[in-house]
């Protein structure tokens, strides 16, 4: 496979989110508002293309068996570098994402992206590959955190779109919508494949 | 003891603050293990288990050789927080998995293939994440870790007797599987916010 087809698989054929179904919890819980949708999604990417890479580079150095504790402690010290960073330049998002941050440790974006890609290829396309599924999964949140935060306060980027008379659909922010959001995208994601599909015969 | 904050602890993780349902933790087990109730009830028992397992020793290590007041080294090791807690969660479930398969063959039979994937489950770690950041002490962390693991397997249970119903029922070609799903799951999200005017 060429090496733009590593970066660009993760983005829309193989999205982690809505194709592969990994890191539900992250998409729904910080996907209020287009801001945190944006600020999960750099966390995540940036513990992404560095856990590929340094895994990819001592991939042979490490013994089978112990292979997945080891993965989760180079991804654990990276998620730490990104919770302190976070916390000293940006504090406000820090604070809005929560646990969510030290939580990247156990999204199974990236223990699946170093098991199934990083620990068998090599550090330009592991890069890559995590650069890919790092921005398919912000292009993700960054979808569901437009529709929730436009119905359900009538803004986006805090950038007012409705007018003041809007009545809020405030259960779009709430709990369901995620849920109810994410499920009626996935639908509609398979309507869009059966019409290729039936196109394609 | 006070017993009513425990009592408060006990009713806020069921059903006031679920975790599944209002936190968003534990999701991909909600999904990928809620297709048959017999495999549902075996991941809540495994999770409630080892939740509260996590919530006892994640505790012990933080109070005593992370927090710098009350750690025996004295120092500040707090940011080591994230690696300390998701190692001993591991190093945790590969025991309770090793203990279980010498001392209860039966129950490993019904729990062993659940145990390896909960490693990775969020609600473990979250739990452990969550009793440091509300300040619970011992007993409080305990119980609130058993407490949100039986919230969690409530709803698992709730959602695979609805999804083995679903099986049944007409479902547009489109929304099969999982979007469904969410949608079911949205619905009891819904019932769930009902709980949330509750006040002690």
């Amino acid at each position: 496979m060429k090496a733009i087809q590593e970066f660009t698989k993760g983005i829309i054929k193989e999205n982690p989110v809505f194709v592969m179904a990994l890191g539900l919890c992250p998409t729904l819980a910080v996907s209020t508002s287009v801001q945190n949708a944006i600020g999960m999604g750099a966390a995540a990417t940036f513990v992404l293309v560095f856990s590929n890479i340094f895994i990819s580079l001592i991939k042979n150095l490490i013994p089978s068996q112990v292979r997945i504790p080891c993965f989760i402690l180079v991804i654990a010290s990276f998620v730490t570098i990104v919770d302190m960073a976070m916390e000293a330049y940006v504090p406000p998002l820090h604070k809005s994402l929560g646990i969510f941050i030290p939580l990247i440790v156990v999204n199974c974006i990236i223990l699946g992206r170093a098991e199934a890609f990083a620990s068998k290829n090599g550090v330009f396309k592991s890069m890559l590959d995590g650069l890919g599924m790092g921005l398919g999964f912000m292009l993700a949140i960054m979808v569901i955190a437009l529709i929730r935060e436009f119905l359900g306060v009538g803004t986006i980027l805090d950038i007012r779109i409705l007018p003041t008379s809007y009545k809020p659909m405030v259960a779009a922010i709430l709990p369901p919508g995620a849920f109810v959001t994410i499920g009626l995208l996935m639908g509609l994601l398979n309507i869009l494949q059966n019409k290729k599909k039936s196109k394609a015969n | 003891m006070d017993f009513s904050t425990l009592f408060i602890i006990i009713i806020g993780s069921i059903f006031i603050n679920n975790f599944v349902i209002s936190r968003f933790l534990g999701l991909c087990p909600y999904i990928g293990v809620s297709k048959k109730m017999d495999s549902a009830i075996g991941m809540g028992m495994a999770v409630i288990f080892v939740m509260t397992m996590a919530s006892t020793i994640t505790w012990l290590i933080y109070t005593f050789f992370l927090n710098k007041a009350t750690s025996i080294f004295g120092i500040d090791l707090t940011f080591l927080r994230t690696i300390a807690f998701i190692l001993s969660i591991a190093v945790l479930v590969q025991f309770v998995e090793m203990v279980i398969k010498k001392a209860a063959p039966e129950l490993y039979k019904a729990l062993g293939i659940y145990l390896p994937l909960i490693t990775t489950n969020c609600a473990v770690l979250g739990v452990s994440l969550l009793n440091i950041n509300e300040n619970y002490n011992f007993i409080e962390s305990i119980v609130n870790g058993a407490a949100a693991g039986v919230g969690f397997t409530l709803v698992l249970v709730l959602m695979a007797g609805i999804r083995e119903r679903l099986e049944y029922s007409k479902v547009p070609k489109s929304m099969k599987g999982m979007p469904i799903s969410f949608i079911v799951a949205g619905c009891m999200a819904l019932a769930f916010l009902g709980f949330s005017g509750m006040k002690f």
